[in-house]
């Protein structure tokens, strides 16, 4: 019988989501930022897949999929942002949407 | 699990959870968009494998498929439609061909490993003895107590959709040019 501790898990899942974080604030690049929040976004899949089998509920993946379909709608809406901020500024440099003019 | 050949099941987990970690941390510290990319491939399987030894092979299997197999796509058609921008080119690495995919190669072939090892170790580990939560149970809860939250997330897809339809289409882009020219002039 296998059993993995909780607390192993949640150390995993809270690596994964410190390394998505820190991508998410350190990088300048719009293309980095959405990859740091898929990475943070499966931390925290991992956390609710976890618990839900530590408990031996089925909850933990019904969690896990309705945070699959806010990562589905996220990407596309970001991705569909940054072809748009492609064709305005010709980059991807997330500082060069401090402006906030017109 | 008795011989001291069989690698405990709980080895392959923090495997899995290491190749996770270090295709992240490759990800965030990459450089070149596309080589990032291979590795964030990489972190999905492995967490994927990291759901089936938690005992949840569905979910496993819906990372694979929707997160590798369709968001991943959607990055890699959003990076094929920029082109490579003059911020990729720059950073271009000296030294192209066999080094550039064989750290996510190493990665995913361990990730291998791992999955033909399990294979050829079924009678060994009595891999039914993970706590497996069954999809029909996932299934039940979906459309049971969970019927209005299945409801909402149809809404976001839908609104993701209209959002991600209205913002990509090319139309009103020169005029939205225009206005940006107008307003560098002044």
């Amino acid at each position: 019988m296998i059993s993995l501790p909780l607390e192993h898990i949640f150390i995993l899942a809270s690596i994964l989501f410190m390394i998505g974080f820190v991508g998410v604030i350190a990088r300048k690049n719009t293309l980095f930022i959405l990859m740091s929040l898929e990475v943070m976004l499966n931390a925290v899949g991992i956390a609710f897949i976890g618990a839900g089998s530590v408990w031996q509920q089925a909850d933990g993946q019904v969690m896990f999929i309705l945070i699959l379909t806010l990562a589905a709608a996220e990407v596309a809406l970001g991705l569909a942002l940054l072809i748009r901020l492609q064709r305005r500024f010709q980059s991807l440099d997330i500082d060069k949407l401090n402006r906030l003019r017109g | 699990m008795n011989s001291n050949s069989v690698i405990p099941l709980e080895m392959l987990f923090y495997l899995a959870g290491f190749i996770a970690i270090v295709a992240s941390l490759k990800v965030v510290l990459g450089k070149h968009a596309v080589h990032s990319l291979l590795y964030l491939i990489v972190s999905l399987l492995a967490v994927a494998v990291c759901f089936y030894f938690m005992g949840a092979p569905f979910a496993a299997g819906l990372e694979v498929i929707v997160y590798a197999g369709a968001i991943l796509v959607l990055f890699v058609f959003a990076i094929m439609m920029f082109g490579l921008g003059q911020d990729e080119e720059k950073h271009a690495p000296n030294t192209p061909g066999l080094t550039i995919w064989f750290g996510p190669c190493a990665l995913a072939l361990a990730l291998l490993f791992e999955l033909i090892y399990i294979i050829n170790n079924v009678e060994q580990h009595n891999v039914t003895a993970i706590n497996h939560i069954s999809p029909k149970q996932v299934g039940s809860l979906l459309y049971g107590p969970y019927l209005l939250a299945v409801e909402i997330a149809s809404f976001l897809l839908l609104a993701g959709l209209v959002a991600g339809y209205h913002f990509a289409k090319p139309d009103g882009q020169e005029h939205c040019n225009k206005i940006a020219e107008t307003g560098d002039k002044q």
